[in-house]
């Protein structure tokens, strides 16, 4: 039995422990905004934050995260969240969207970490987040104007 | 004279000769995949040439992509038998951890993690509690044995080491030791952690003498 926070509520899950975390958050807990994209986190599509940190939910397996908090995209939130969304929205960053919520994960936890992040600074954290849309200068710019909307 | 079995003969001679040919390459790849034990070496008499020896036996561990992987000669780590650039594009970052947003941990656990339902030319994710890279003034990649032999001894290069402290590094480091169980999928270095050691220690008290070239 594992036992963890879910976006803020205590989960159990007693199935077999090397269950991917992303297996548990989209079968299990039905949370379908995180998505499965490659399963050998090579695309970022899957990404949670993990006890605060970006983590690949598809190699993560369910054992691992015992007592650890874990927030999905459905559950993000505070001031960099706020942000990012009202930045993606105004951008219109999305095109089919799939990878979206792993973008947005690891572009909050970012500005978490980095609050005005330059372009290297985006390029480095970003980089394990595929787009096949190519929407790339769309979400740079979006961090952007996210980390300036933060400002003051 | 029996023809017959005269051509018999022939064929048999062929079959031994083909099977001799066979071996070679069967015991070289043998050879490599273990490492001989550091008193196998006390048959050299000259002391500076054991002590190569014994460091030659002990780069086949060095020079494996895993621990050349992780000691890059740029801020990119390398992956895989054939050493290609990491994927995704990681970098070095502070301590050898990643960048901001992208740390080793984003994707590396503290055990090596078996992936579901992938092709078989992905079977693990590696992981180890101590992953990181090596620091950049460590670099072995694109280096000779020679080379990184001189490295290991230079304490400006090897992170302010004794030869007593290298010994110890590379006979228990947890993260070297890494490099016998990499997980599924995966080669694991010659020989065990505890050989390896031995070697070095052994190369050590011989006086640490390095390949010439």
């Amino acid at each position: 039995m594992v036992t963890f926070t879910l976006n803020g509520q205590e989960r159990t899950f007693d199935g077999d422990p090397d269950t991917p975390l992303l297996w548990v958050i989209r079968d299990f807990e039905k949370l379908t905004g995180t998505k499965y994209g490659c399963g050998v986190a090579q695309c970022g599509a899957c990404t949670v934050h993990l006890d605060g940190m970006p983590r690949r939910s598809c190699v993560t397996p369910v054992a691992m995260i015992e007592g650890s908090e874990v927030v999905t995209i459905e559950g993000i939130s505070g001031t960099e969240a706020d942000a990012v969304k009202t930045a993606w929205t105004g951008l219109d960053v999305p095109q089919c969207g799939y990878c979206q919520s792993g973008q947005i994960m690891s572009a909050v936890a970012l500005l978490q970490m980095v609050p005005k992040p330059t372009d290297a600074d985006i390029d480095g954290a970003m980089a394990g987040n595929i787009c096949r849309c190519a929407t790339y200068h769309r979400i740079r710019a979006a961090i952007h104007n996210a980390a300036s909307s933060m400002e003051g | 004279m029996n023809w017959k079995l005269a051509l018999t003969g022939v064929a048999a001679l062929c079959l031994f000769v083909g099977a001799g040919t066979l071996l070679s390459p069967a015991s070289v790849a043998q050879d490599a995949k273990t490492l001989k034990p550091a008193a196998s070496f006390q048959s050299i008499a000259n002391e500076r040439e054991r002590s190569v020896a014994l460091f030659q036996e002990a780069g086949k561990v060095i020079q494996h992509p895993r621990c050349v992987n992780c000691h890059p000669a740029t801020d990119r780590p390398l992956q895989g038998a054939s050493m290609h650039p990491h994927q995704p594009p990681v970098f070095r970052g502070d301590g050898g951890m990643g960048l901001p947003g992208m740390q080793c941990t984003t994707c590396h656990s503290a055990e090596n993690t078996p992936v579901v339902g992938q092709a078989d030319t992905i079977k693990s994710i590696p992981g180890n509690p101590a992953w990181h890279l090596a620091p950049i003034e460590m670099a072995w990649a694109g280096k000779s044995l020679a080379q990184i032999c001189q490295q290991i001894k230079d304490p400006a290069r090897n992170g302010g080491k004794t030869m007593d402290q290298i010994v110890e590094h590379m006979a228990h480091d947890e993260l070297v030791g890494w490099g016998w169980k990499p997980g599924a999928g995966r080669e694991p270095v010659p020989g065990t952690q505890a050989e390896f050691g031995e070697l070095i220690t052994a190369w050590v008290k011989s006086g640490a003498a390095c390949p010439a070239s």
